[in-house]
């Protein structure tokens, strides 16, 4: 009876947060076009969430393409049809790997930093101080941060395929003896824009989700050394399961 | 003022390299290479008995070079064939009427592509055109089901030549052995 009535609490607390965050994401909403007034402050998180976050992207992308290279080479060479590679690498990479792999970046290299920042801005009563001067620091912190990764996401996540895409062409063609010719054309041949636009929807919502969930984290952070830690943290777990729920749920309704 | 110029000029190459990729995807990547409106084009059709796997898009070639791609594929249901619309490039407008479609596959396993063969008449097929002669795509399965019903057969003949009446049951097992 007691664990009945603690697993039923404990469901209605997750409702209340669920609640909280959608709430929040209204809130932002209704506050971006004002904010959008700002493209400085835009511009500048843009910087901080995605020019920042370039090189690993880059090194990531090249490295996944790379092993998408050797495993599909040595996969395909069962099947005696190598050529396929380019299909199968590009295919892979911008429908699946590309968003999910950068957004689970993205939530370990930006999110953290978002969620922290904003945490430590409510622990040392940066926020409330805003709120005395009659700033809304929702507009004014918040939502530039969101948009920033809401902008960079969706760009980072594209830079990561096409980077991918050469690594496989290095491992596949210049290493592995693919024909380099029969490596794009089949891919041109058979990758569609159908494709190419699931991976953009993709990187889209997912930049939006660890986004929301990095700002809505930090922002409720409880204001301790702790809650700031936990918050991090909390981001980067959430975030990573959120993106895979999502990722399924999106290729399902694009089948 | 220095640290902002920086600033901006990182945010600038980022959205620019940014952009950049996502343009080399959707041209580079697929076959939709960089026009945005459509070449001058004409459309012929051409109805199959069977398609097998030929898809929209798939591309339409003489000796080997493109000249168009499939646009629709759609059933006839007076006939029950399959009328193929094909849209071709408007420099290739002197092929013959008499023309003929076969079906190909790219490959062992590749995706099925049209082929066109030039005919001897002098008159060239114009917009809206059909092509008459066509001939079907070449499906794996009916093929080996003939390879099989012949051998089935040669070795029922041969065996009530030399004797036994349960010829059947004794090909078959010959047939596969045969087949592989």
């Amino acid at each position: 009876m007691k664990l009945i009535r603690e697993l039923w609490s404990s469901l209605i607390e997750a409702l209340v947060g669920l609640g909280l965050v959608v709430r929040f994401l209204l809130r932002l909403v209704v506050s971006s076009p004002r904010a959008l007034l700002r493209c400085d402050l835009i511009a500048q998180q843009i910087y901080n969430s995605g020019a920042l976050s370039l090189v690993i992207i880059m090194l990531s992308g090249l490295f996944v393409g790379m092993v998408l290279g050797l495993q599909g080479y040595e996969l395909l060479q069962r099947f005696g049809s190598e050529e396929a590679l380019g299909t199968a690498a590009t295919i892979g990479l911008v429908k699946e790997l590309g968003p999910v792999v950068t957004a689970l970046l993205f939530a370990g290299r930006a999110g953290t930093a978002l969620a922290s920042e904003l945490g430590l801005m409510r622990a040392t009563d940066q926020l409330s101080a805003m709120e005395m001067m009659a700033v809304d620091p929702i507009q004014r912190v918040v939502v530039p941060r969101f948009l920033g990764g809401v902008i960079a996401m969706p760009l980072l996540a594209a830079i990561f395929s096409v980077i991918g895409i050469y690594g496989a062409q290095l491992v596949g063609v210049q290493i592995m003896g693919v024909d380099s010719g029969s490596f794009w054309s089949q891919m041109r041949a058979s990758v569609g824009l159908a494709d190419i636009s699931e991976g953009i929807v993709k990187s889209c919502i997912f930049g939006v989700a660890c986004s929301l969930i990095a700002v809505y984290e930090g922002y409720h952070a409880t204001p301790t050394a702790e809650g700031v830690g936990r918050a991090t943290t909390r981001t980067v777990v959430a975030s990573a399961v959120v993106i895979l729920f999502l990722d399924y749920l999106i290729t399902a309704a694009f089948l | 003022m220095v640290k902002s110029r920086t600033l901006n000029l990182g945010t600038g190459m980022f959205v620019l390299l940014g952009f950049a990729a996502l343009f080399f995807l959707t041209t580079q990547t697929t076959s939709r290479g960089l026009s945005f409106t459509s070449p001058p084009h004409y459309d012929v059709t051409a109805k199959f008995d069977n398609i097998g796997d030929l898809k929209v898009g798939a591309p339409v070639s003489m000796s080997g070079v493109q000249l168009g791609r499939v646009t629709s594929i759609v059933l006839d249901m007076k006939e029950y064939k399959a009328v193929v619309t094909m849209r071709l490039n408007a420099r290739f407008n002197q092929i013959p009427t008499d023309s003929d479609a076969s079906i190909y596959t790219q490959g062992l396993l590749g995706g099925k592509f049209i082929g066109l063969t030039a005919g001897g008449a002098e008159t060239y097929l114009k917009d809206k055109d059909q092509i008459d002669f066509t001939q079907s795509a070449f499906v794996l399965e009916n093929l080996i089901g003939q390879v099989l019903a012949n051998f089935t057969k040669g070795a029922a003949k041969s065996n009530s030549a030399t004797s036994t009446g349960d010829a059947p049951a004794a090909a078959a097992p010959k047939t596969t052995e045969k087949a592989k």
